[in-house]
């Protein structure tokens, strides 16, 4: 990908106290939704809606276990390792990392969390194990609710945060401070995320050996 | 950061989202037996209100960069028309119907039009116009 040299004044004391003075950042070129990505995006989604209309029990295993352990692995080592990473990263790297990490993860994540959400409903009505008389019924609805709170951390704050420090960091002038700003609740969101993954692990471990 | 005041338009969009959550986890957790709709229902009215309290107070922001919220906006629209069409259509593959339908597809459509809303006003809201090359997302 051919570098841009954009013409960033980095404010020192927006950024940090002790950080360096103005100076320009290199940063690479970057599309905010790659195109290409979106063919793998739409594959993935057609074969989902295949696995879902077959209603065969591997299909559906497959596209739900590939797909929560994809989110999971994705949100724990986020949350819990690169988040902490960016955020001691001086600002041109971190700059240089998010244009090449962020545009991943807008295709990334919400397919894989339809995927995930959308086979695993659909295993659970092959197996029986959404029905409300299951054995373990307790357990299958705290899924839903962690899945829930999570839904509504990534949609309403992380996503919305990762698509507006993509369009700040394509602007030829783009804001330390919006992007600092942006970025925290990024790294937040993603540690609340892991954290939630957590209990994703033990109600998903629990509800296989019953 | 010259950060203008505007309402509260995330908070308000969370909360709507999570009341949607809310319903759809109390009808899924019923299934396949009969669910008395009233709660989800009322959540679903909560949400909807919420949703269009947020339109209202974003029209009445003045100055507000529409051109910028759209930009962004109708993408993300059509991304989650098309989530909410995949989700929609496991619904009828397993054969729900009647007013439960009705409620989850509501909750579908609330859903697929308040995310895009939130991330064109995330973004909208750090838009400062700097002249022709300054948008970002036509560079």
């Amino acid at each position: 990908m051919v570098a841009l040299v954009a013409d960033v004044a980095i404010s020192a004391g927006a950024v940090a106290p002790d950080s360096v003075p103005p100076a320009s950042i290199e940063r690479p070129d970057f599309e905010i939704v790659p195109r290409k990505g979106l063919i793998v995006v739409a594959v993935v989604a057609i074969l989902s809606i295949a696995a879902i209309a077959a209603n065969e029990l591997w299909p559906l295993a497959f596209f739900h276990f590939v797909g929560g352990a994809s989110w999971t692995i994705i949100d724990l080592f986020l949350g819990f390792v690169l988040g902490p990473i960016m955020g001691k990263l001086s600002v041109p790297a971190r700059v240089e990392f998010t244009t090449r990490l962020m545009p991943k993860m807008v295709l990334i994540m919400p397919t894989v969390v339809t995927m995930t959400l959308a086979a695993g409903w659909q295993l659970g009505v092959h197996l029986g194990t959404v029905d409300s008389n299951y054995y373990n019924h307790g357990w299958t609805v705290a899924s839903y609710i962690v899945v829930g709170v999570m839904a509504v951390i990534a949609l309403g704050l992380l996503e919305p945060a990762n698509i507006a420090v993509l369009v700040e960091l394509k602007k030829p002038r783009p804001k330390p401070e919006v992007i600092e700003k942006l970025m925290k609740r990024f790294i937040y969101c993603a540690g609340i995320l892991g954290l939630m993954q957590v209990a994703t692990l033990v109600i998903m471990t629990k509800l296989t050996v019953g | 950061m010259s950060e203008r005041r505007l309402p509260p338009v995330t908070q308000i969009g969370m909360t709507s989202l999570a009341l949607i959550v809310a319903g759809g986890i109390y009808l899924s957790a019923h299934l396949p037996h009969h669910v008395p709709l009233g709660p989800a229902v009322a959540l679903l009215a909560a949400s909807v209100l919420l949703l269009a309290a947020n339109l209202i107070v974003l029209t009445r922001v003045p100055d507000f960069p529409w051109g910028r919220f759209f930009d962004v906006a109708k993408w993300t629209l059509l991304a989650y028309v098309v989530i909410a069409g995949m989700i929609e259509y496991s619904f009828l593959r397993d054969h729900i119907k009647g007013g439960v339908l009705v409620v989850l597809t509501l909750s579908l459509v609330v859903f697929a039009v308040h995310v895009p809303v939130l991330v064109g006003f995330t973004v909208a809201r750090f838009y400062e116009p700097e002249g022709p090359a300054s948008d970002g997302l036509h560079a």
